[in-house]
């Protein structure tokens, strides 16, 4: 089992959901029924392949990589099928086989317009691929390959399945995030030819293999170069992330998305630009880092403030939430621009935390949406009068959101703020502290405007339009659904280790070429 | 039992849990798990009292060895939670070399710890010191740094522990007859034992960290108590407005703690940061800073002013829960976390100087504003409300002037009385469902006759009655500090005189109060209702107030009161036994000392409360003074105007603050986004769309396409024009024949 | 004897014929006035061969006799064809060719 996993596991967990789609490529359309089992069979394998992995990965070491597969890909330019898992991949490879699922038995009885079963759910199964192979890579042009594939199933599932301005959104955030590809890959180009030759076999060539690249650690190159690489990886990623000004995309994606998409892209598809950030830029280019580093949480501590003003200024409750995707993946900026292990490790928690707490809030907006055909805010209210158990989620949902103590949300806010007192790698301290307490500030508007969400959609009475209206509680699917993200914020939160301690060394490690932070 | 205090905050958590779980499906809807889990906790604080008295009466020096022993076992028969390592480390023992190694154990920021424990060996040989007791578990590690979650016991906790669980215990009895057939009982006693737990856990904190995550999760409760009926909006506005100020707070008590874990070398450690701190390990500039936004936290937690704003608001909860979260535990929580890093404030606010400073002033301030807020209200709940920010006043600047135990004694007296008091007020209201006592009230003394003696019991430890009222010997000692610690007489007069003032008025208000509720001819509802007594689940929990609001004061009786000397045993018992005595708290070397007995304060206080009460009883019962000055004189009308408006604060906060925040601002932010970046991104859009228009009709079209169609064109064009020369007549061809023959021949001849 | 007498005479002859073949409207006229332009060639080359005694000149004035007279017939049949087809002889009228 264990021989199994150390060759095949990584692969697996990629490409299995590709196999489930196969499949239902040959399944006749009008066979809903199979279809939805297929698919949910196929993610549920991919859940058991991921838990094994979980279960097999070697805690004590974090920071190598497991599961390792270093095979020949593309000959001629020397780009390898390099595969491999380690502490910081690890949560956010959980994180992506976990949601899957639950979005699938969400979708049971929910699909979206026009009701196709079978194109919807291979998308998502598509993006799964596409997402746990971002994670798994450790070749610059193979991650770059994943990273592009999301794009596409993204694309369509938005542009096919979204709402009524959808062609705007889903162009958008293609093109948007596609630009932001663009120029990466002339990062990683640069990074390929700047690099030194590494000897294969006898013969030395330029590499793509992370591993090498961040032993490397952008030694001998020019400053200035290495702060023109690390901008061309910050345009890719702060544009998927999405940073302050570059998050426009976002809100129209996320308003526009049919619920199951929404979910997906807040829980897996924003943390690509993050795990970016952690996994490439900053170990491959730390001079560049450094000189990043400020004008990153700078941005980072604007998008908390300004994600916040937005969400004050929204009128529809799933724009809100969208907009406060901008706020807390600011939070998670702050914690990766303060280049400590501190940080770090906040914002990889703070990412699950987001995936989990975000995605909760999208699942009962999709809800809401389902149930009153609106959400538009000033037409709810008395949610709790009319479906109890979801206003009941919801305030939990917000709560955890805000950051409160004892739910997940707060070991990503917290340590990040705390992070910015004492920024590594010789960064100016009296800005980061700046933005700390600016950080701090944010935490209020966060509670104003979720907490003024909850009143407006969960308090009070309903509405005169819906007073009469028959609102249907949670679905036996949403119980399925939802039940396992609660349990998992919860635990998270009392017991933040689990998610800590894998990440730790493999942060840790992944810094040393920052020097003594 | 001190070692396995974690179990508190446990019952009441795991109760909350199955609360939701079940609780609609028992017999009394929930209410008997969470009485039976406050029961025990109850049981279990006093199990923990009775431990650490006799911890302080029997320090661990003599019996190192069986405390080492205990460690030891509890390796062994702890299911070691959560499969990490239990470890217990008792800061500062006599015995130093064993309490480095018990540290080396401890795993935390060992290097430390032996200078510690030296310094603690220094003050050990001066008087005899009890270590709390810490016991850790590892919670999560960044960095390789792990960090520790658990209990930590002392005097303080102690304290706390018996007053949360048993206030909270009489208020879930009360809560039984109160709320009976609300809407929401289950969810009712499932969100007080929620608050228990979370209130139990942040009192037993050994950790800054686990007190941020302590103090959150109370508010959290608050939020969800004072929402209780959140169906209509007042009630979910004060909630929000509850959750806000608080978190306004929060931004200087996140900022308080990083300060101080990083000065303190990246420790949450209580202990540790307060042992560095009194040993000037820290600079003093940071431990200034770290005190200045802890005390906003307090602000805002404690209702201090200028965030005081959403307490009185508060009072949209149910009464039980008033008793309980706004008066007797809750917002003491701020007033603990001072006491609990008094090191930190002590040494940063150089308290012991006797110069004025912050936490000072913020406490004189409120407890005089705040009193005099109270007088113009006619809820008798927002009386009380204010009158628990003016004594919570009393608290913080008992802290600022250096008198740790005369705050604490007055928290724990101000527990009772003011519990009484709010339960009373709930009493009173139960039937009548009105808190307006000049319009609703009056008269009620008859109709309600033991309520009216509580309440009158109450009334009299508020006000600080002498000599039998708890009241009067915790403000006493807060004045006496006042009085004696500034030193030369400098600093600390300024809160004397406003403790006194506030004595005053204080007496003031409650006797008007007193007079509107109880006597005169009942008006409005309790007119109309057929008022009798509360059955015993609403009597009983007052009457045992009413009892403690006596006997509390009894704790700490000075060792001389007016020149007869109290029985040592009986003397200060409340200081011996609650205030540390251990290198984490501030000693004489740090400046610090102990208020004693004065009787000319206590006689000048007397006089404040005869005047006051006096005044108060001349104007109400006697008709006396200058009854409707605030219409006839513009001052007198101005200064009740500016009352009324509560200082123009909540205008400020909710119309200008929060309100721009809501509105302009927030669409500015929205419109910029809109139109500024996204009409960036759409101009390169529409920009990029434009551009490859253009090139598709000008290059493309235009150029390309237009070369291959010109050369068309073109062939037409002479087509077109040498058309015109083909007339079809034959004359005309020979015309252009001759003319071209002669043209040739000119040539031929001209050539030639 | 002067050939430039002759000269001169074939060019008013020829003159006369062009100006004739231009100008007139009438398609027999304009026959007529080809019928000078021959007739002004046959007299140049008279004239020259009589002047150099060479006979080629006046074999060649002969065969263009007979080839202005074949020439005649056939435009005769011509203008007889246009005016069959368009009632009229005047060749203004005739530009069906008109591009």
């Amino acid at each position: 089992m264990k021989d199994l996993l150390n060759g095949w596991g990584a692969t697996a967990v990629v490409f299995l959901p590709l196999v489930g789609a196969a499949v239902m490529l040959a399944i006749p359309k009008s066979e809903e029924t199979l279809h939805k089992v297929v698919a949910l069979t196929t993610s549920l394998v991919v859940f058991a392949v991921g838990v094994a992995l979980l279960v097999n990965f070697d805690y004590d070491h974090g920071a190598t990589l497991q599961f390792f597969q270093d095979k020949t890909w593309i000959e001629v330019i020397n780009s390898r099928y390099i595969v491999g898992i380690d502490g910081i991949s690890l949560p956010l490879i959980a994180l992506t086989v976990f949601v899957v699922p639950l979005v699938i038995v969400y979708s049971w009885d929910h699909f979206p317009e026009p009701h196709n079963p079978k194109a919807f759910l291979l998308l998502i199964l598509i993006l799964e691929t596409g997402m746990v192979g971002s994670f798994v890579a450790q070749d610059l042009l193979l991650f770059f390959v994943f990273f592009e594939f999301v794009l596409l199933p993204m694309y369509f599932m938005i542009g096919v399945y979204g709402g009524e301005n959808r062609k705007y959104a889903s162009l958008k955030f293609f093109l948007y995030t596609a630009f932001g590809s663009a120029l990466m890959i002339v990062a990683i180009l640069a990074t390929y030819f700047l690099s030194p030759e590494v000897v294969i076999d006898g013969v030395s060539r330029h590499t793509f293999s992370m591993v090498a690249l961040t032993e490397w650690g952008g030694a001998g190159l020019a400053k200035n170069t290495a702060i023109l690489i690390f901008g061309g990886f910050f345009m890719g990623f702060g544009i998927k992330v999405p940073m302050f000004p570059f998050h426009t995309w976002l809100p129209d994606a996320h308003t526009q998305a049919p619920t199951q998409g929404s979910v997906i892209l807040a829980a897996v598809l924003l943390k690509l630009g993050t795990y970016g950030f952690v996994r490439i830029a900053i170990p491959i280019l730390p001079e560049g880092a450094k000189w990043w580093a400020p004008i990153i949480g700078g941005l980072a501590v604007i998008g908390i403030i300004y994600g916040a003003l937005g969400c004050l200024a929204q009128t529809d409750m799933k724009r809100l939430i969208a907009f406060s995707s901008v706020a807390h993946m600011g939070y998670v900026m702050l914690g990766i621009a303060t280049l400590t292990p501190f940080g770090i490790n906040a914002a990889i928690f703070g990412m699950v935390a987001h995936g989990l707490i975000t995605g909760m809030l999208f699942f009962i907006a999709g809800s809401v949406k389902d149930r009153y055909h609106t959400l538009e805010i000033k037409r709810l209210g008395g949610l709790l009068l009319q479906a109890p158990r979801m206003g009941w989620l919801l305030g939990f949902s917000s709560m955890a959101s805000l950051g409160l103590p004892g739910l997940a949300g707060f070991w990503g806010e917290f340590p990040a703020i705390l992070s910015a007192y004492n920024p590594g790698a010789g960064l100016d301290e009296a800005l980061f502290r700046f933005y700390m307490v600016v950080a701090a500030i944010g935490t209020v508007f966060a509670a104003g405007y979720l907490l003024w969400l909850l009143q407006r959609v969960a308090f009070g009475t309903p509405t005169e339009e819906f007073e009469k209206a028959h609102i249907h509680d949670m679905h036996l699917t949403d119980y399925i659904a939802w039940a396992p993200m609660i349990v998992f914020i919860v635990v998270l939160g009392v017991y933040p280790n689990l998610i800590f301690k894998v990440t730790d060394s493999a942060v840790v490690h992944s810094l040393t070429a920052l020097g003594g932070s | 039992m001190l070692t396995h205090a974690w179990l508190i905050p446990a019952i009441p958590a795991v109760a909350f849990v199955l609360i939701l779980a079940f609780g609609k499906k028992l017999p009394r809807g929930g209410s008997e798990i969470g009485i039976a889990s406050v029961s025990i906790c109850f049981v279990l604080a006093l199990a923990v009292a009775t431990g650490w008295i006799g911890r302080v009466n029997h320090p661990p020096a003599s019996e190192h060895g069986t405390d080492t022993q205990e460690v030891v076992t509890e390796h062994g028969t702890e299911p070691a939670a959560e499969g990490d390592h239990a470890t217990e480390t008792e800061p500062g023992t006599e015995d130093a070399p064993a309490t480095a190694e018990e540290h080396g154990a401890a795993a935390t920021a060992d290097d430390r710890l032996p200078v510690a424990s030296a310094a603690a060996e220094e003050a050990g040989e001066e008087h005899h010191s009890t270590p709390p007791v810490v016991r850790e578990m590892k919670w999560f590690q960044s960095n390789g740094i792990n960090f520790q979650v658990g209990t930590m016991i002392d005097g303080l906790s102690t304290v706390m522990l018996v007053v949360v669980t048993l206030i909270s215990l009489l208020v879930h009895v009360f809560s039984t007859d109160y709320v009976a057939g609300d809407r929401r009982y289950t969810h009712y006693f499932a969100f007080l034992s929620l608050f228990t737990a979370s209130m139990l856990f942040y009192v037993l904190s050994s950790s800054t960290l686990q007190m941020i995550v302590g103090w959150e999760l109370v508010g959290l409760c608050s939020f969800g108590l004072i929402g209780h009926w959140w169906e209509e909006k007042p009630n979910s506005d004060a909630a929000l407005k509850a959750f806000l100020v608080n978190r306004v707070g929060d931004i200087g008590l996140l900022c308080g703690m990083i300060i101080l874990f990083f000065a303190a070398g990246g420790t949450f450690s209580v202990v540790d940061i307060n042992t560095m701190a009194n040993h000037g390990e820290i600079r003093h500039f940071l431990l200034l800073m770290a005190s200045l936004s802890l005390i906003t936290a307090v602000m805002s937690k404690s209702g201090q002013f200028i965030l005081h704003t959403w307490l009185p608001d508060a009072m949209a909860g149910p009464t039980p829960v008033s008793a309980l979260i706004h008066a007797a535990t809750m917002v003491v929580a701020g007033i603990y976390m001072v006491a609990r890093l008094y090191g930190v404030f002590f040494n940063g606010l150089s308290i012991g100087t006797g110069n004025i400073n912050a936490l000072a002033v913020v406490g004189s301030v409120t407890l005089l504003f705040g009193a005099l807020l109270a007088f113009v209200q006619s809820d008798i709940k927002k009386v009380l409300a204010y009158s628990t920010v003016s004594q919570l006043g009393y608290m913080v600047m008992a802290l600022g002037v250096g008198a740790w135990t005369a705050a604490i004694f007055h928290l724990f007296t101000h527990a009772f009385f003011k519990a009484c008091l709010f339960l009373g007020s709930g009493s009173l209201a139960h039937h009548i469902h009105s808190f307006d006592f000049k319009k609703d009230m009056g008269g009620m003394r008859k109709t309600m006759p033991r309520t009216y003696v509580t309440f009158l019991i109450g009334t009299a430890a508020l006000m600080g009655v002498p000599i039998v009222t708890s009241g009067f010997w915790s403000k006493d000692e807060v004045l006496a500090g006042a009085s004696m610690l500034g030193g030369n007489g400098d600093g600390y007069t300024f809160a004397l005189v406003m403790g006194l003032l506030a004595a005053a008025c204080t007496c003031a208000y409650m006797t008007r109060l007193i007079w509107y509720v109880f006597f005169g001819e009942p008006r409005g509802k309790s007119a109309e209702h057929h008022l009798h007594e509360n059955g015993p689940r609403i009597v009983l929990p007052l009457m045992i107030l009413a009892f403690l609001a006596i006997t509390s004061g009894w704790t700490n009786l000075p060792a001389k009161v007016f020149g007869i000397s109290v029985p040592e045993n009986l003397a200060l018992r409340f200081e011996h036994f609650v205030e540390p005595t251990d290198t984490y708290f501030p000693t004489a070397a740090n400046g610090f000392h102990h208020p004693e007995f004065v009787p000319w304060i206590a006689m000048v206080s007397l006089v404040a409360i005869i005047v006051g009460a006096g005044g108060a009883y001349l104007w109400y019962w006697k008709g006396m003074g200058p009854h409707g000055i605030t219409e006839r004189n513009r001052f007198a009308r101005a200064g009740y105007k500016i009352l009324e408006n509560k200082y123009g604060l909540d205008i400020l906060y909710v119309d200008w603050i929060a309100g721009s925040f809501k509105g302009p601002i927030a669409k500015a932010a929205n419109w910029v986004n809109q139109n500024v970046l996204d009409g960036v991104v759409n101009a390169v859009g529409t920009t990029a769309r434009r551009s490859g228009e253009a090139v598709y009709r000008y290059i493309d079209q235009g150029v390309v396409d237009g070369a291959v169609n010109a050369s068309g064109a073109g062939a037409d064009g002479a087509g077109e024009i040498l058309r015109k020369a083909q007339t079809g007549k034959v004359q005309a061809y020979g015309a252009y024949l001759f003319v071209g023959a002669a043209l040739l021949a000119a040539i031929f001849v001209i050539a030639s | 004897m002067l050939l430039n007498q002759f000269l001169i005479l074939a060019a008013i002859l020829f003159c006369t014929g062009v100006y004739g073949v231009i100008s007139r409207r009438n398609g027999v006229l304009v026959l007529m006035s080809i019928e000078l332009i021959l007739n002004s060639v046959n007299l140049n080359l008279v004239a020259f061969s009589a002047m150099t005694g060479a006979v080629a000149g006046q074999v060649f004035a002969l065969f263009v006799i007979a080839v202005a007279a074949a020439e005649v017939g056939v435009g005769l049949a011509i203008v007889l064809a246009i005016f069959r087809n368009f009632r009229t002889v005047d060749i203004d009228e005739v530009d069906l060719m008109k591009g």
